[in-house]
């Protein structure tokens, strides 16, 4: 069977399965249409989390940027896992104690401010929507290559089935979905892996292909024959070159990790679980499930880079006949070719393919000599290397087929979860809580609905152009919800004394200064063109990058809230007593519906 | 806030900044700033540090959060703080 056809029927039957979980569990759950989490073991919810949470970026896009920046990537893999350490020691407990529904309505509360909770609706639609617009990269990548067409037809027809899908099943209610969808996804992500690990070292365990040696015989470790073939061709060292700076890669990091905690749709599950004790535990159970992934993408990553590698390279750098011949490039190379997000040009005209670093004054010296005109893969776009990945490993097409599959579990997942946080935020706290609080339940579901619809719609036209690749634009979400919501909602556990003036003005300064840095150099609102600072290191605050700059505006949020709140009243005794209420678990009500 | 609550946040507080200790030289200690020494030390083919970077932090991380979670759910129980 052809590989197209097998894809429309994996993915026609995974979309079938969510389709009837979600059907089946609405049915059984009406009455707890919000309580998600309400009577799902922990080990359930952690799943269902995992799913929620591991996105494009981690599926699609992690591997590719693991892939060609090798041990700078560290930043992704430590700073979306190490977040989860910090939402289960500092906030989930806490949160799920106070028993609210979103996090504006606790920031409304714990502040006693209308104006507190209307900016960290702000703060939460803003982190949520460039966040969305990730997921749209993603998914325009995966649907160009299904589809077989163009990046921008593949982003169209991702829209409409984002659209019927969050509409259709993208409610609260939906975990057993989810559940299925991270079993979809760690599927397609690790079988490929172990195909792979098992061709290249022997272990198919790929957490230990990482560490272990080369099974062609040349007595390399996998990790050294990396590195020599890229450094053959002018690459940086795969296991030292750094991201920027080591202060970047630690900013970086810093940025994730807070973000991951400061993220709506993620601190939302911990909302509803069972007990305070649960919400300890399944953040626990939610990290399992998202190391499976995390601890085998350096395998993918390192991996794929060097079959990409030794593709086109195929025998000693120099040697007229080492490189691949274009007409015999294999079926893959063609069909994302198709999609313009892998071009070839035949510079100096021998039809065959050069791929090295032609940046690099030395190699370029020797390339001359060896009669190359530059690198002649002129687009090499990180976001293909995981779908393409089982093809350039020649694995069996169902693999392929499963693993588009995946990365659509993966994109559709988090994009419904990010929905709904947007869609709550604007039906509940802007115009419920706000505006009209006599709102009838089935006018807000329409609100809900419409601002999905606008949220999907501005995330989709900004996907055009998207400011990075995925998970470079989803870092940048993580930036935004890093320096506004995180600070507020510690400081509102940590400290009695911070005030509703210190908390309002230490999330507007601190999304303030990170807007302001990622938007001078990356454009107003990713806008091509707007950008006043160019996007180039030289021009980059100590060197940090503006995706990176989160835990910088964080700080300052950090602080611009404490001394304004010493500069100010303090809070009232009932939110004194709030606050040492929340500190304990004992008298938590049941999750509390709404 | 009565002293046995007083009490039990200063035990809660102590046990998170330890934890919290042991999570930033994991991360940032051993994988970033002193990746470079460590990678000296191999296992199997790759630096000690790269390692951390890449794997071992993450494993960290687990077992820090369920060591959390028990250690918590017997100060409730000590402190006599617990639900239901």
């Amino acid at each position: 069977m052809d590989l197209s056809t097998l894809t429309y029927i994996v993915v026609g039957a995974t979309f079938l399965l969510y389709i009837g979980i979600a059907i089946w569990a609405r049915a059984g759950s009406t009455g707890e249409f919000y309580v998600a989490g309400k009577g799902v073991h922990p080990v359930a919810n952690g799943m269902a989390t995992a799913a929620d949470w591991m996105s494009a970026a981690s599926f699609i896009s992690m591997a590719g940027l693991i892939a060609f920046n090798g041990y700078g990537a560290s930043v992704f893999l430590m700073g979306w896992t190490g977040g989860y350490v910090l939402l289960a020691l500092l906030l989930a407990p806490y949160l799920r104690k106070f028993g609210k529904f979103t996090v504006p309505e606790f920031i409304g509360e714990r502040f006693y401010s209308q104006t507190a909770r209307a900016v960290a609706v702000i703060c939460l639609i803003l982190a949520s929507v460039t966040y969305v617009i990730g997921q749209m990269k993603g998914i325009g990548v995966a649907f160009s290559r299904f589809l077989e067409t163009s990046y921008e037809t593949g982003l169209v027809a991702g829209m409409g089935i984002v659209f019927v899908y969050a509409v259709l099943g993208g409610m609260k209610g939906i975990t057993y979905t989810q559940i299925a969808q991270y079993v979809v996804l760690i599927c397609a992500y690790t079988i490929p892996a172990i195909f792979i690990s098992l061709n290249l070292t022997g272990n198919p365990l790929p957490q230990l292909g990482l560490i272990g040696s080369m099974a062609d015989g040349s007595g390399l470790t996998m990790m050294g024959k990396l590195d020599q073939v890229v450094t053959e061709l002018g690459f940086n060292k795969y296991s030292e070159q750094v991201l920027g700076s080591k202060l970047n890669m630690f900013v970086y990091t810093l940025s994730l990790m807070i973000g991951t905690a400061g993220l709506p749709h993620v601190i939302i599950r911990f909302f509803t679980v069972p007990k305070v004790k649960d919400a300890r535990s399944s953040a626990g159970w939610a990290l399992v499930f998202i190391a499976i992934l995390y601890t085998t993408a350096p395998a993918v990553g390192s991996m794929a880079r060097l079959n990409l590698m030794q593709t086109i390279q195929t025998g000693p750098v120099g040697e007229a006949t080492a490189n691949l011949e274009y007409a015999n490039a294999p079926q893959w190379f063609k069909n994302w070719e198709k999609t313009g997000l892998l071009q070839y040009e035949d510079k100096n005209g021998d039809g065959r393919i050069q791929y090295y670093n032609d940046k690099n004054p030395e190699m370029a010296a020797k390339a001359e000599s060896y009669g190359w005109k530059g690198s002649e893969m002129v687009k090499v776009d990180r976001d293909i290397m995981v779908l393409a990945n089982p093809e350039i490993a020649n694995l069996p097409n169902w693999v392929i087929a499963i693993v588009v599959a995946g990365g659509l579990a993966a994109a559709l997942s988090t994009a419904a979860g990010l929905l709904l946080a947007i869609a709550s935020a604007v039906s509940h706290d802007i115009i419920k809580g706000m505006i009209n609080p006599n709102i009838s339940e089935k006018n807000e579901l329409l609100a809900s609905r419409i601002s999905m619809a606008g949220a999907i719609a501005l995330a989709g036209y900004l996907g055009f152009n998207p400011p990075d690749f995925a998970a470079g634009t989803v870092a940048i979400a993580f930036g935004l919800a890093a320096s506004s919501i995180f600070p507020a909602l510690m400081m509102g556990i940590f400290n009695k004394k911070v005030n509703r003036t210190g908390a309002i003005w230490g999330m507007i300064s601190g999304i303030g200064v990170t807007m302001l840095y990622v938007f001078q150099h990356k454009g107003i609102f990713f806008v091509p063109g707007t950008a006043f600072l160019g996007d180039m290191s030289p021009n980059w605050f100590l060197g940090i990058s503006p995706n990176a700059f989160g835990a910088v505006g964080a700080l300052v949020n950090f602080v611009v809230a404490i001394a304004v709140s010493k500069m100010t009243h303090e809070p009232p005794e009932h939110i004194q007593h709030l606050v040492e209420d929340i500190r304990v678990p004992k008298g938590a009500g049941a999750a509390t519906d709404h | 806030m009565d002293t046995k609550a007083a009490q039990y946040w200063k035990a809660n507080i102590r046990l998170v900044t330890i934890l919290l200790v042991i999570w930033f030289v994991v991360s940032y200690g051993f994988g970033i700033i002193l990746a470079e020494p460590l990678n000296a030390i191999r296992i199997g083919g790759v630096g000690l540090g790269f390692w951390f970077a890449q794997q071992g932090s993450i494993y960290v991380f687990i077992v820090l959060i369920f060591f959390y979670a028990a250690r918590m759910n017997a100060l409730d129980r000590e402190f006599d703080v617990h639900e239901d």
